[in-house]
């Protein structure tokens, strides 16, 4: 359903992402790993249209078939949020701050053209469906982070996307909200639901939802396979070591 | 066992009158050379606990001592002593050094502001090798140094007065799991080779394992497990500490 290939961002001081291709299959989970500054938020963003004026996107990114570098958004229209949807790193930020979160939710369906009172039962239900119910007269101020990242997630899954993007998507939150984001995630993906690409540093967060890791590094993709053998590639083996070593031991 | 360096009895801490305190009857004891972890969720009152343990703020009910002599937050003169003696991390090191001071300045400002006698020179260098970086790094900016290299900086800072404690919040959580194990090490090795006791504030569980002797779980401000750590994340006697130890997720014993 997601057909990379060749994708370079440029700026001019050399590449950040740097001839990456691979694919994605309907349903699929796959993380992408890395350290800080190999590339990981860069790919997400020019996978999704959404590289700021600057860089330079070459190659090509299709997302059912749809060509979408260079895309305008009339063309990116009518694959956001029911083709692709963004989960983002910072629930703080994600959410217009003045609208209660379960008209924020309702709106995309609005946007579809469905009636008032169906996209308000689908909006309420929904954010049920992600353990907030009864939450939706809220603003996102008198949420906690964890909560803000379940609309969030809310928000995503609301126009029934194939592919859900999640940038980093619990490191804002604490292990024990993480627990319950990553059990959400789980139930929303997987064969028969969204595809799900994974963006995060923390390699056991990736393989808690993953079946395939892309590992990025210089903004190239150095390693593409399922996790297990990923994990046992030489040039993960510093980060794995000092995963296991920061790792807790009960 | 020797005495007990800094000393908290009953810290309380109160921003709202409308809501719970922030902090509720915290004491506690490090010794020299100890390390201690606070743990505990977002708002079980970690941060407040640093901050008053650094006499950055004022306890609505408590005391913190060091060596016996009575803390309060005052004035830089007064608190020289304490400052001499108690130094800190901070979190994020692309905010904590000036960007228009060269690293090696900011790295003997606490020896000019605390008035330590010596060659500060010379002891800068030695503390950008203690720290694992080059002496000559002294007259670099701090833009052209990684997180990780800027966090070796923040530590070599803090150490510069020869302080006894180190108390650091979430000093490891803005690096990444490679940078975040060496500077975790390093933290250990100042420890040892100096008797430098450290209270360190993190909410990643494996770092306070590798890190800490004994570990300290707050929940809505209020402590509910102190021990050592193999015991208290071995036979958690909390539902709080279990909650947080169940919550972590592990990486597959795959290729091990």
């Amino acid at each position: 359903m997601l057909h990379v290939h060749d994708l370079t961002v440029r700026v001019p001081g050399g590449p950040l992402v740097d001839g990456v291709s691979f694919a994605v299959a309907p349903g699929e989970r796959v993380g992408v790993v890395g350290a800080s500054g190999a590339g990981k938020s860069q790919l997400v963003a020019a996978l999704l249209g959404l590289t700021p004026p600057g860089p330079t996107v070459s190659g090509s990114v299709r997302v059912e078939g749809t060509e979408v570098v260079g895309a305008s958004a009339a063309a990116w229209r009518p694959l956001r949020g029911r083709v692709t949807a963004l989960v983002a790193q910072d629930p703080g930020t994600a959410l217009d701050p003045l609208t209660r979160v379960g008209r924020q939710v309702a709106l995309p369906l609005r946007a579809q053209g469905v009636a008032r009172g169906e996209a308000h039962t689908r909006a309420w239900a929904l954010l049920a469906e992600v353990g907030l119910d009864g939450l939706a007269r809220r603003y996102p101020a008198q949420l906690s982070g964890g909560q803000r990242q379940r609309v969030a997630l809310a928000l995503a899954l609301v126009g029934a996307p194939r592919l859900l993007v999640a940038d980093e998507p619990t490191s804002a939150l604490d292990v024990t909200v993480q627990a319950g984001v990553l059990d959400l995630l789980d139930r929303v993906t997987g064969p028969g639901l969204a595809a799900l690409l994974l963006v995060t540093h923390d390699l056991a967060v990736a393989t808690r939802l993953c079946s395939r890791l892309l590992v990025l590094e210089g903004g190239r993709l150095v390693a593409d396979g399922p996790v297990a053998d990923v994990l046992a590639d030489p040039r993960l083996a510093d980060v794995v070591a000092a995963s296991r070593a920061l790792a807790v031991h009960r | 066992m020797t005495a007990p360096l800094l000393v908290a009895e009953g810290l309380g801490r109160h921003f709202d009158r409308s809501a719970a305190p922030a902090l509720d009857g915290v004491s506690l004891r490090l010794h020299p050379g100890e390390r201690l972890a606070v743990v505990g969720e977002s708002g079980s009152g970690k941060t407040t606990l640093a901050r008053l343990l650094l006499a950055l703020e004022t306890p609505d009910a408590g005391t913190v001592t060091l060596a016996g002599r009575p803390v309060r937050p005052g004035s830089p003169r007064s608190l020289r002593w304490f400052r001499r003696a108690v130094q800190t991390v901070p979190q994020d090191p692309a905010r904590s050094f000036h960007p228009r001071i060269r690293v090696g300045d900011a790295v003997a400002e606490p020896l000019a502001c605390l008035r330590v006698p010596g060659d500060h020179t010379a002891r800068v260098a030695q503390l950008l090798v203690a720290v694992g970086l080059e002496p000559d790094a002294a007259r670099r900016w701090p833009h052209e140094f990684s997180g990780g290299q800027r966090q070796r900086l923040a530590i070599a800072r803090a150490l510069a007065p020869r302080p006894q404690v180190l108390v650091a919040d979430e000093p490891v959580s803005a690096l990444d799991v490679v940078v975040r194990l060496q500077v975790v090490d390093l933290l250990r090795e100042v420890s040892e080779a100096e008797g430098l006791a450290l209270l360190v504030v993190s909410h990643d569980l494996g770092v306070v394992q590798h890190l800490a002797h004994r570990v300290l779980v707050l929940d809505a401000g209020r402590p509910v497990e102190e021990g050592p750590v193999g015991q208290v994340f071995g036979h958690p006697a909390s539902p709080v500490t279990a909650r947080l130890l169940d919550a972590v997720p592990t990486l597959a014993e795959v290729g091990s």
